[in-house]
């Protein structure tokens, strides 16, 4: 049995809006096993944000958690404290996203950054800095002594990423999560940054939660995928699964649609019609019935069950119960 | 078909230090030319792309084509009228004759007016009062497949994909020759982006108007492009007929770019992966010889101190280079 | 509007600020239909009297109603509030906006000359002005508002250049849209919002530096009754009994705590990070 560092059983999130409960995340599963890439695919408003602000326990004041389990390193994450989540974050769990600026400080040195986040370290200031140094050597950074010192808006787009991933990886976590980091770069450059992730990945051996909704980096990059639509979980498997036997109408659509997998040129791009379903007043049966061309009654009636498909591969949907 | 849009070595800049700070830094040229020698020819009804990354100019090359940026030096000839010595009458026709489709879809739209206002502005702008304008915006509204109710709405309350359409629902109002549409599926998920490139290309069909796409995303250019150009920090370093150079690219970067947009799971990309050194030198800080010679794989005798020469394939394909490939 | 008053009801102290701004106005307004007695007329004989179901807030020093006096005294305030304030916001508005869209050499003469007026402390502005021209409600107004033209000015100038740079604007410009338009129509109106609210919150200290000002002499002559002058009589008259001086203030505060709570209701309500959490 393949140990899994993260385990999501039945998480369901809901948000309070002024017109309804807006139900973003309904029983959510998803296993990431120990040492693994583990890419979620999904367009907007599919929940990936929802997913991760779940983990890391930064949900915002309007959230509630009706049900759910996320366990990590044999913890309930959701059940810890806000000073034990706080022990985790940075530490065995860290997070890169999409804007480096973001998560770096504008008026703070990289050096100064990449050191203070040492702070639960009981040790002297001058290893603290060789092991930044160390670090940014390791993401790639071509003169680390001199960028040590140097603000981030001294350093293009490509650089302030891997600065985060250098901050990211530092503590030397176990499970990584990668919230779009490659969308806001150019191709040329996206190609180095998810070289290096899977680089950092074998030497340090964690595990990667890659977020993006660009097919082509999670195929290069990724062991296992994750497909989601509207809040839900609609498929799971190994990349070679999905990418070769989509078994979700969804998921066989997607990668129909995207323009990098039509080798001959096409005057007319096939698309998916319609709009992702309202999520506070939800119908019955399932979420994808109103875009799916091979609905059929019984996806107006009932929600289809999460199942194992195929070796390691599951998926939610009436046409694949046979 | 006829000559639409001729540019001849087009060169644009910006600049970077005020007169007294460069006098007191001692900088001798404080500009950067964002683009740099550029010429190309756009027939009636074609499409003709613009590819690149950050950076490489792109964006400012379809503005000073819009008139919106001055030249500093060559021409930009549309219909055979000179752009860059118009007169500002010649230049109000000039505007009804291109529009332009920006990158941001909510951002280009002012934010307190309704989408009908919003796509009828130009009939106001330029004193068309013979049009019936609630005609005009469920006319409008219907060619890019949007329903009436929306003349009502504010762009806040529009959906990425809705304001782009709006976008185009307000470029193609005047009846427009030519629509510059700056990377038009910027932000869309996969599975829409296909509406958006379908519907130009239906416009196109249905009211012959050409256009001038910028974008850094390659995958979608072979489907909508007939003519691509290739941008690397102000210059085209390789431009031609789509289908031949995405059959037989001979700019190093031109190779790079195209193995860099994956394909979902396909071994054979992986394995003739270009990939580049370093990063996009600064614009005030250009490279010697051959400007993309710091990060060419193929980088050899002559590209770091002579300028490459220009070579013409076929009588289409033209690229500068000392080795070209294929 | 409809949105606006129940967001606003929903937060305590907008809801009193509302309550207070509306009390004002409304009695400013018909203080000849409410004032019982004339503000001017004389009476010695019920002089210095305290509040009594005859007269509410008592008498001043020559017998006349203080109540009467505050209300229309209210009318006072809010003439010059408005009307200084209004000069001030079209002075502005029209300078700031050819700053932040013209040449950069405009722009930096007329921030000078912002700087230079804002240089000159309004007292001492007052004080020379009534100099010259002698003391009255208009010289009250020319002065309030030529103090306040820059802080106008320098907030429309801001926004004229963060706005400009947007790209609707460079739409606009593209489309062919003339200066005048893209000012009036597609500028102006992002702009008026905030800096409405940024007015109305000066509406208190506006009233008080009124009431200072004709305090010290410098403002609306007597008879004129304003609050400012009834603290004045009523400083005098401290000894013999108070009642003047809290007529005098009693308005003040109120007008003051009102409006600055509607302000900062307003302004909360315009903030769009703020209005996530209703």
């Amino acid at each position: 049995m393949i140990e899994n560092i993260l385990r999501i059983r039945d998480l369901s999130v809901n948000y309070q809006t002024n017109r309804g409960i807006l139900k973003a995340l309904r029983h959510v599963n998803l296993d990431i096993p120990k040492s693994s890439i583990v890419g979620v695919v999904g367009e907007s408003g599919c929940g990936k944000s929802t997913l991760i602000t779940s983990i890391i326990r930064q949900l915002d004041d309007n959230a509630d958690i009706p049900n759910g389990l996320i366990e990590f390193e044999k913890q309930d994450l959701l059940k810890l404290s806000k000073d034990e989540m706080r022990n985790i974050s940075g530490t065995k769990i860290s997070i890169v996203f999409q804007n480096p600026m973001s998560t770096l400080n504008p008026v703070i040195s990289i050096g100064r950054q990449m050191i203070d986040i040492q702070y639960r370290d009981q040790i002297s200031k001058k290893i603290k800095k060789q092991r930044s140094i160390d670090m940014l050597t390791k993401v790639g950074l071509p003169d680390p002594h001199i960028q040590f010192n140097q603000y981030p808006h001294e350093l293009s787009g490509g650089m302030q990423q891997r600065v985060s991933i250098a901050m990211a990886l530092q503590a030397g976590p176990s499970l990584l999560i990668a919230d779009e980091p490659t969308t806001a770069l150019d191709a040329t450059l996206e190609v180095q940054i998810l070289k290096l992730l899977k680089e950092l990945q074998e030497e340090l051996g964690c595990s990667i939660l890659f977020v993006s909704h660009h097919l082509g980096v999670i195929a290069e990059l990724c062991d296992h995928v994750v497909v989601m639509y509207a809040g839900q979980v609609v498929e799971q498997g190994s990349t070679y699964e999905i990418f070769n036997k989509p078994a979700h109408p969804y998921t066989i659509k997607l990668l129909e649609c995207d323009p990098a997998s039509i080798s001959k040129k096409q005057r007319l791009l096939p698309t998916i019609p319609g709009e992702i379903p309202d999520l506070i007043n939800l119908s019955k049966g399932c979420i994808f019935k109103n875009r799916c061309s091979q609905s059929i009654d019984r996806c107006s009636q009932e929600t289809p069950i999460w199942k194992e498909f195929d070796n390691a591969h599951f998926v939610s949907c009436h046409l694949t119960e046979s | 078909m006829s000559k639409l849009l001729s540019i001849k070595n087009l060169r644009v800049r910006f600049r970077t230090n005020s007169p007294f700070q460069a006098m007191i830094n001692k900088i001798e040229d404080p500009y950067i030319d964002a683009v740099r020698q550029v010429s190309l020819e756009m027939k009636e009804g074609e499409t003709f792309t613009l590819v690149g990354e950050s950076g490489s100019g792109k964006s400012t090359l379809a503005l000073a084509t819009a008139g919106l940026l001055n030249a500093e030096e060559g021409q930009i000839k549309f219909m055979n009228e000179d752009v860059t010595t118009m007169t500002s009458s010649q230049i109000m026709a000039y505007r009804k004759k291109i529009s332009y489709i920006w990158q941001d879809s909510i951002g280009s739209l002012s934010p307190r007016m309704s989408v009908g206002s919003l796509i009828t502005e130009a009939y106001k702008i330029h004193n068309l009062k013979d049009r019936d304008l609630k005609m005009e915006s469920d006319r409008l509204l219907k060619l890019v497949g949007l329903p009436k109710q929306i003349s009502e709405r504010y762009p806040h309350q529009l959906s990425g994909g809705q304001a782009r359409r709006v976008g185009v629902a307000r470029a193609i109002s005047l009846d427009p020759k030519m629509i510059i549409a700056d990377e038009p599926t910027a932000g869309l998920d996969v599975s829409v982006q296909g509406e958006i490139l379908n519907l130009l290309n239906k416009l196109k069909d249905d009211l012959g108007v050409s256009l001038f796409v910028i974008t850094h995303n390659l995958n979608i250019v072979r489907h909508i492009s007939d003519k691509t150009a290739v941008m690397y920090l102000g210059r085209f370093v390789e431009q031609g007929q789509t289908d031949d150079i995405f059959a037989k690219p001979r700019h190093p970067y031109t190779l790079a770019l195209l193995s860099a947009n994956l394909a979902p799971y396909s071994e054979a990309n992986l394995k003739n992966r270009i990939e580049l050194q370093g990063e996009v030198p600064s614009l005030m800080d250009r490279p010697n010889g051959c400007e993309f010679h710091t990060r060419c794989p193929f980088s050899s005798k002559h590209c770091d101190n002579e300028f490459p020469p220009i070579h013409t394939f076929n009588n289409s394909q033209i690229l500068t280079c000392h080795y070209p490939l294929n | 509007m409809k949105v606006a008053i129940k967001r606003i009801s929903s937060d305590p102290l907008g809801l009193l600020g509302l309550c207070l701004v509306t009390l004002m106005v409304v009695s400013a307004l018909g203080a000849s239909i409410f004032a019982p007695y004339d503000p001017v007329q004389l009476n010695i004989m019920e002089r210095l009297q305290g509040p009594s179901a005859k007269h509410l807030l008592g008498t001043d020093q020559l017998g006349r109603d203080l109540f009467s006096r505050v209300l229309f005294g209210g009318q006072v305030a809010l003439k010059v509030a408005f009307l200084s304030i209004g000069s001030a916001l079209i002075v502005g508005i029209i300078l700031g906006l050819i700053a932040g869209y013209g040449p950069v050499w405009l722009d930096n003469s007329i921030m000078l000359l912002f700087d230079t007026i804002r240089s000159v402390p309004t007292i001492m502005l007052a004080l020379v002005t009534v100099a010259f021209v002698g003391a009255s409600l208009t010289t009250l107004i020319f002065v309030i508002a030529a103090s306040s033209i820059p802080t106008y000015g320098r907030i429309v100038r801001t926004q004229t250049l963060t706005i400009k740079s947007k790209d609707f604007v460079k739409a606009e410009m593209l489309m062919g849209a003339s200066v005048l338009r893209i000012l009036s129509i597609h500028l102006l109106p992002n702009i008026l919002g905030p800096l409405l609210i940024l007015a109305s919150m000066d509406i208190p200290s506006i009233i008080a530096l009124e009431a200072g000002l004709s305090f010290l002499g410098m403002g609306v002559k007597p008879p004129t009754p304003s609050w400012g002058s009834i603290l004045n009589d009523g400083f005098a008259l401290i000894r013999n009994t108070p009642w003047p001086i809290i007529a005098g203030s009693i308005p003040l505060v109120l007008a003051t705590l009102g409006f600055t709570f509607l302000g900062e209701s307003l302004r909360d309500l315009l903030d769009p990070k703020l209005r996530k959490l209703i």
